[in-house]
C-alpha cells in the first residue's frame, strides 16, 4: 500500500453516489413532521391527564391513533437520522459505529413499541 | 488523502476559541434540543405501552407523566419542539440559498427564540 499514489488507490472506486441520501431523508421527514407534529400536540396534549377508560376510548378512535403511530414512526426516522450526525461529528472510531448501531436499534425498538401499543390500545 | 505527516497542528477553528454568536447559539440549541426530545419520546413511548398493558401499569405510569416532574419534562420538551420546529423551517429556508446572510440569518434566530416562546404559551393554554 506504501507505495500506491493517492490517485491509483481512488481509481475505480468511484463515487457511492449517495453523497444527498441522508439530507433528503431529513428533508422529507422534516416536512412530514412540519404537518404531523401540530396535529400530534393537539390530538395528544389534551389527552394527556385523562383516566384510563378515558384514554382507552379516546384512542380507540382512528385519527387520534393514526397520528399518534404516524408521528412516533417519523419522529424516530428523524431522530435516528439527526442523531447519527451528532455521532458523526464527537464520537470517533469503534465507538462511532457502535454508537449509531445502538442508536439505530433504539429508534426502530421504540418506534415499534409505541406502533404496537397504539395498535393494541386502537383495535 | 496522501498519508503524511501534517504535524501536530489544530484541525480547525475551535468551540472554544469563538466569541458566542446568535448564529452558532441557535444552531447549536437546535441539535440540542432536537436530541434532548429523545427523553419525552420514550416517555409518550411508556405511557402508551402502558396503556395497551393495564389498568395498574397505566396509572403507574401516568402518575408519573403527569407528575410535577414529568410535567416539567414535558413543558421543556413542548419549548424545545416549538424550538426546533422553527428552527428546522429556517434551515428549510436556508436549504434554497436565501436569508443567508448575517442580519436576515440573526433575524430569524430571534424568530426561532421569541417564536418558540409564544407558541410553548399558547400550547400550555390550550392543552
Amino acid at each position: 500500500m506504501a507505495y500506491l499514489t493517492d490517485r491509483k488507490r481512488a481509481l475505480g472506486l468511484g463515487s457511492a453516489k449517495t453523497g444527498t441520501a441522508h439530507f433528503w431523508s431529513m428533508k422529507v421527514s422534516s416536512v412530514a413532521l412540519l404537518i404531523l407534529i401540530p396535529l400530534f400536540v393537539f390530538t395528544f396534549g389534551p389527552a394527556l391527564g385523562g383516566t384510563y377508560e378515558e384514554i382507552l376510548a379516546y384512542y380507540s378512535r382512528p385519527w387520534p391513533a393514526i397520528v399518534a403511530a404516524l408521528t412516533l414512526v417519523v419522529g424516530f426516522k428523524h431522530f435516528n437520522d439527526g442523531v447519527q450526525t451528532l455521532i458523526e461529528d464527537y464520537v470517533h472510531g469503534t465507538a462511532n459505529k457502535v454508537a449509531i448501531i445502538l442508536m439505530t436499534c433504539l429508534s426502530y425498538g421504540a418506534a415499534a413499541i409505541g406502533v404496537f401499543a397504539i395498535a393494541r390500545l386502537a383495535l | 488523502m496522501a498519508d503524511v505527516n501534517r504535524g501536530n497542528r489544530p484541525l480547525s477553528p475551535h468551540l472554544t476559541i469563538y466569541r458566542p454568536q446568535l448564529t452558532s447559539m441557535t444552531s447549536i440549541l437546535t441539535r440540542i434540543t432536537g436530541n434532548a426530545m429523545l427523553i419525552a419520546a420514550l416517555l409518550i413511548v411508556w405511557w402508551f405501552l402502558a396503556a395497551a398493558t393495564s389498568e395498574g401499569y397505566f396509572n403507574a405510569v401516568n402518575g408519573f407523566v403527569t407528575s410535577w416532574f414529568g410535567d416539567l419534562i414535558m413543558f421543556f420538551s413542548v419549548l424545545g419542539l416549538w424550538y426546533h420546529t422553527l428552527a428546522g423551517i429556517r434551515h428549510l429556508i436556508w436549504d434554497n440559498a436565501i436569508a443567508m446572510d448575517i442580519p436576515t440569518a440573526e433575524k430569524l434566530g430571534w424568530a426561532c427564540i421569541g417564536g418558540s416562546v409564544v407558541l410553548t404559551i399558547l400550547t400550555a393554554l390550550i392543552v
